[in-house]
């Protein structure tokens, strides 16, 4: 090194440390900035959010397979174990529920000849998507879950995603061949409910924990460990009658409920297309905090 | 000598594989794992990759980096943007700032490090996280969230450390 650069670099490497420093501490207070953006106008990365899960939903399709295919081949493996014992409780299962057969096939002739004598209008009835589960990065703080359909198969937006068990959360942000699944225990998670017995209305809502908590239940009414939960439909968000969860708990510090679908396994759900809008769309003006509860 | 135009596009190739991996670890730690509460508690692959680069070559991943990283994982993860990107600026500034000392220690003494380090991240990202949404949120998966992520830094440490002899050239 000659004497010429030698006093350069004594004269750049300072600049060069400043800079470094300056430009750590910009980081920093543009992180804090977009995070300030983001509790203000929550909607304001649902596009940037949509498409990176987008440009990435390829590589976590492709990975996810073969996970799924030894999750598939540990199960196969259980299950021959376990065959002997299932097939004696399956046969079991299957006379108790041939008797509920009966009864549903009595109701349902039933209930077909008094919605003709009252003119009922019955729900539409709903298109499914299915779709495979390719992300679940949520960690410790949020509980979402990547989808690999997107708005070019129809998800849309505020949509519900069900499995056999009942409803495991609704559609958060749609990208083209992505979407984001909002779980009920997530924290901004709000879901229009009723007790199914007693059709007393309220919210359920996500806690990041296991349970989930029924809130904004009318000041006199009683839930009880046991009580069924179901989607009431109102906001014209979610179809109702489709199954939560259950009451686990009731203390004073308020209600908890179990949801029926364990969201921690999940491959395949179906997205329901019930034509409804989905969320409603709150203009500037309202109750911030209804915007907010997606 | 002058080095040619392939022996610098090698070279920035190799420089860039810092980044690379910590972007790789992020993917992995998106991919479901189908074990029951896993995806709750599964390591934070991308911390350990940020403070093991800023403490030993943080000329090779550099502040916006980390940034960036951060920006991604919190697309993917669904939290609010710009907490993570916070965290492992954090992560990172501590890392670089004791670097000096982590200098000719053992291993165990940085791995004592990355706890220390990544038990403040965990415990700011709770309570950023607790004032976002206003009020106390439930921290036991962050807690063992925090353990299987120490107790996976030698592993990947050691993946890095060999990665770093074999492609990436001395500073």
């Amino acid at each position: 090194m000659n004497d010429h650069e030698r006093s350069i670099t004594r004269v750049a490497a300072p600049v060069r440390t400043f800079a470094q420093r300056f430009a750590y501490i910009g980081l920093i207070v543009a992180a804090a900035m977009l995070m300030l953006v983001g509790k203000m106008e929550p909607a304001a990365f649902e596009r940037a959010r949509a498409q990176v899960t987008d440009a990435i939903a390829p590589i976590l399709d492709a990975v996810s397979r073969p996970m799924d295919a030894i999750h598939d081949m540990i199960g196969e493996g259980k299950t021959l174990l376990a065959l002997r014992a299932e097939n004696t409780k399956l046969q079991a299962e299957r006379d108790r529920l041939l008797q509920w057969q009966g009864v549903a096939r009595n109701l349902e002739a039933e209930n077909k000849a008094l919605r003709e004598l009252l003119n009922f209008v019955p729900a539409s009835d709903a298109d499914t998507v299915s779709a495979r589960v390719i992300g679940d990065a949520g960690g410790a703080f949020a509980r979402t879950l990547i989808l690999n359909a997107g708005a070019r198969a129809g998800v849309r937006k505020g949509q519900a995603v069900i499995t056999g068990a009942g409803l495991v959360g609704r559609v958060q942000e749609v990208g083209l061949r992505s979407s984001r699944l909002l779980l009920l225990a997530d924290l901004n998670s709000r879901v229009p409910v009723l007790i199914e017995s007693s059709r007393v209305r309220g919210v359920v809502a996500g806690t990041n924990g296991e349970t989930l908590r029924l809130l904004h239940l009318p000041p006199d009414s009683l839930a009880e460990p046991g009580d069924r939960i179901v989607t009431s439909g109102h906001g014209g968000a979610l179809p109702a009658g489709l199954p939560v969860g259950i009451v686990a708990a009731v203390s004073e510090s308020g209600i908890e409920v179990k949801p029926f679908v364990d969201p921690t396994r999940l491959e395949i759900v179906r997205v329901l297309d019930y034509g409804l809008d989905g969320i409603l769309e709150f203009k500037a003006g309202n109750d911030p905090d209804k915007t907010r509860s997606r | 000598m002058r080095p040619s135009f392939w022996q610098r596009l090698d070279r920035f190739a190799r420089d860039l594989t810092p980044f690379a991996l910590t972007f790789v670890l992020l993917v992995i730690n998106a991919v479901p794992m189908q074990i029951p509460g896993f995806a709750q508690v599964a390591p934070l692959l991308p911390m350990i990759g940020i403070y093991f680069w800023a403490v030993y070559r943080p000329d090779l991943m550099p502040a916006a980096a980390v940034f960036l990283i951060g920006i991604l994982h919190d697309f993917l993860s669904g939290l609010p943007v710009g907490v993570s990107a916070l965290t492992f600026l954090l992560v990172y500034g501590v890392g670089m700032a004791q670097r000096t000392f982590f200098f000719g220690k053992s291993f165990i003494i940085v791995w004592i490090g990355f706890m220390l380090v990544g038990a403040g991240a965990v415990t700011f990202e709770w309570l950023v996280l607790s004032v976002v949404n206003g009020n106390l949120i439930e921290a036991r998966s962050a807690f063992y969230q925090y353990g299987l992520t120490a107790a996976l830094f030698p592993i990947l440490a050691w993946l890095f450390t060999r990665w770093q002899q074999t492609f990436l050239q001395v500073e």
